[in-house]
Parts: C-alpha cells; structure tokens; sequence
C-alpha cells in the first residue's frame, strides 16, 4: 500500500515536470510563431518571456497569445494609497491599454507598475528608460501575494489536519507521512543541534521559515506557480524575520560581544562596535541575497536551456536543451529543499549565537590541550 | 551588460568556483578519513559552501 502511494506520488511529480516543460514550450511556440524576422526578434522574445515568469504583476496570466493581444487569466484587486484607499480591480486596466479614473485621480499600468497621470494617460520617460511619473503606494494583492496567501492558506489546513491525527492514532496518515520525518528533522538536527538546551521555544518559528520557504520554492516549479522566492521583496521580509527574533532572542552576553566586547583594550573596543553591528546586519541581508539570488538564477537557467530551442532550431538542439532543461528542473527541484534547509539552519546559527551562555576564560584554559 | 562588467562577472564565478572547490576537497578528504564522522563534516561544508555562495552572488548583483 505504502509503495504505492511513493510510487503515485512519483508519477505524479514527473507528470508535474513534464507538462511544465510541454506547457513553457507551447508559450514559447506561440511567441516564437512568426518566422519572417529570424534570431532579433526571437531573442527579444524569449527575453519577455522570462521577464514574465521572474516578475511581479497585476495580473495572474495562465497563457497569453501575443498576435492577438489575448491574454487567458484573471485580474487581480488592486489597492492603493493616494490620498485616501482604493480599491479597484486590475481588469480596469486592461493590460496597460486603458487609463483608470478614481475620485479625480488618473492611472495608467505601464511594466506590471501603476503611475499617477493626467486625463490623457502620458507618460513621461527619463532618461534611464523609467518613467518619472509618481507612483502612489501600492499594497495590491500582486500575483506573488495571491500564490502567498495560497500557500499560507495549504500549510495551515496540512498541517492542521496532520496534527489532528496524533490524537487517535500513533502515525500520521497521507501526506503527513513525508512531512514527520522533516518536522522531526528540523526539531532534531537543525535546531536541538545548533541551538542547544534552549532550542525548544525556538522550533515553532524554524519550522514555519522552513517550511513556508520549502512549499513556496516548490510552488514556483509547477506550472502556473509564480517565482515568489525569487522574488527581492519576500526574502527581504523574511530576512528580517530571523534578524528580529535574534535581536530578541539575544541575552546579556550577546549584547556584551556586540557594545563592549571583553578581555580587549578600550581603544580596540571602539573599534569593534561599529565592526560588530556591521556584522550583527550582513547576516540577514546575506540570507536575503543568497535565497532571491539562487532561486532567480535557477529559473533563468531552466528558461533560457528552452530558449535555446527556439534560437537554434534542430532537432539535435531541440533534444539536447529539452534534456538539460529536465535536468535544470531536477536541480531545481534539489535547490528548493537545500535553499529551505540552508536558510532554516543559518538562522537557528544565528539565534544559537545570540543565546549562548558565557564562555568564561577559565573554562577556555581548561578545554585548552596542554602542550 | 558591458564589457567591464562581463569581466568582473566571469573573475566572481572563476573565485567561487575555486572556493568552492577547496571546501569539497577539503570535505571529501575529511569523510575519507574518518568515515563516522560524514554526517558532521557535510553540515559544516554546505554552511561554508552557503556563506561563500552568499558572498558570491552578493558580488554578481552588484557586477
């Protein structure tokens, strides 16, 4: 029965791959469908493409036919802050091609970002190519904040489902299978090993980090899921996530080692402060980078493996990219569980570092082998 | 993407590279060594091999 199930979720998994492969092709195909001016004109295409797997937008498109301008999807509500809220839905304007009026104030869409405008929707563009326009705030719920919420949304009922086993039975059933052994991982190796005694009020907020990365990572591998972890704004967010619980987490000891740090000469000591709370802020800003950095260049990878397909145009290139960008996807695949376990354990290492005891200078002689 | 920046950018892979590859040597002859000891050394090569992929593509960014 149990092999099954693998053996099910397997096919499933391949089936998933393949048809997001089938599926990024057929896109491409629609896009690359006009022959008359060869390889510019592809490139450029392909180019949009991407941008349009990578960014942020207003809009949750399944698939676009670029000839006729039809775009298959669904608005998303749009909510800004311009003297005042509102709230209206993306469909108003029309991918771009229409000017919005609300309480006398005008919007145009340009490049998955709203600017205020005049009645006649202009927009003026600098000299770097962006529009100086004003932007008002933009709170919207973007398609990276819908696939969010989802995902929130599916970690909640799984896991509460799952917990609702324990009370009747020993094991859990279904999916609750594959995640015990990750829950008791995290619990175990990441956090009882790295943290030490105190690790317990700390698992809760570890097991969510790993697991909201995890599925989100996941999420953008399947077909119509959207990049959000590759996405600046979410790991800056969660990012500082770990950098608060770890100034709050921090002891007497900690703070020590950060404004007066012992056993050195005073001159030293002020030299170290501002070395220390450089040190105190690279952490989260190096997990930020190292998460949005892997998962855009693993998506950029496995996009431009099928792009080569339509710029080179055989059939040995049609072959040989469509395996490397099964292998991409593989390694993907592999990226997304070592990104949530990387980013899980570097936060448990920084919290460890901010609750650990005193090392008093004694006991270091002691430890010291006498040579 | 200019010239300069190309430069700069094959000079970060071509150093990361190289660490990288120090840190899986070094790892490798670790595990070979003493074998009951794997489990320890892989966690501690992928944490340097992530805060040196961090740093390399902290330096990618900005190139």
């Amino acid at each position: 029965m149990r092999k099954k199930n693998i053996l099910s979720l397997l096919v499933v998994g391949f089936l998933a791959l393949v048809f997001n492969f089938s599926f990024a092709q057929e896109n491409a195909d629609q896009e690359a469908g006009e022959p008359i001016d060869e390889k510019e004109e592809v490139k450029e295409e392909i180019e949009e493409a991407v941008d349009l797997n990578l960014l942020d937008s207003h809009y949750f498109t399944l698939f676009s036919d670029e000839e006729a301008n039809k775009h298959y999807g669904f608005a998303l509500p749009v909510i800004i802050y311009d003297e005042g809220v509102k709230i209206f839905s993306a469909a108003e304007f029309d991918h771009g091609n229409k000017v919005v009026e609300k309480d006398g104030k005008h919007y145009v869409y340009h490049n998955s970002k709203i600017y205020s405008t005049d009645a006649s929707g202009e927009l003026i563009i600098g000299d770097n190519g962006f529009p100086t326009n004003k932007k008002p705030l933009d709170f919207s719920i973007t398609r990276n904040v819908f696939v969010t919420i989802i995902t929130a949304i599916l970690i909640f009922f799984v896991f509460v489902s799952m917990a609702k086993t324990y009370k009747t039975q020993q094991l859990p059933k279904g999916i609750g299978r594959i995640l015990e052994p990750m829950i008791v991982f995290v619990r175990d190796d990441i956090a009882k090993e790295s943290i030490g005694p105190k690790y317990y009020k700390y698992v809760n907020f570890l097991l969510t980090i790993f697991f909201l990365i995890l599925f989100l990572n996941l999420f953008g591998l399947v077909p119509f899921g959207a990049n959000v972890t590759g996405s600046i704004t979410v790991t800056v967010v969660l990012a500082l996530l770990t950098f608060f619980v770890t100034q709050f987490a921090g002891n007497k000891n900690y703070w020590k080692h950060i404004f007066w740090f012992p056993d050195v000469h005073p001159i030293v000591k002020i030299i170290l402060i501002p070395i220390e709370i450089l040190g105190m802020l690279t952490k989260p800003f190096s997990l930020m980078i190292r998460l949005f950095a892997n998962m855009t260049a693993g998506q950029v990878m496995g996009m431009s493996f099928i792009g080569f397909i339509f710029i080179f145009k055989t059939w040995v290139a049609g072959v040989g990219f469509f395996g490397f960008s099964i292998f991409i996807g593989v390694l993907g695949l592999v990226v997304a569980f070592l990104q949530a376990y990387i980013f899980t354990l570097l936060s448990a290492l920084y919290i460890a570092a901010a609750v650990e005891e005193e090392h008093t200078s004694e006991e270091d002689t002691e430890e010291l082998p006498i040579v | 993407m200019d010239i300069p920046n190309m430069v700069g950018a094959g000079l970060i892979v071509i150093g990361a590279g190289i660490g990288l590859g120090m840190i899986g040597k070094a790892a490798m002859e670790g595990i070979a060594r003493q074998p009951e000891a794997s489990n320890k050394i892989q966690t501690a090569m992928i944490i340097i091999a992530a805060l040196l992929e961090g740093i390399g593509f902290a330096a990618l960014i900005l190139a």
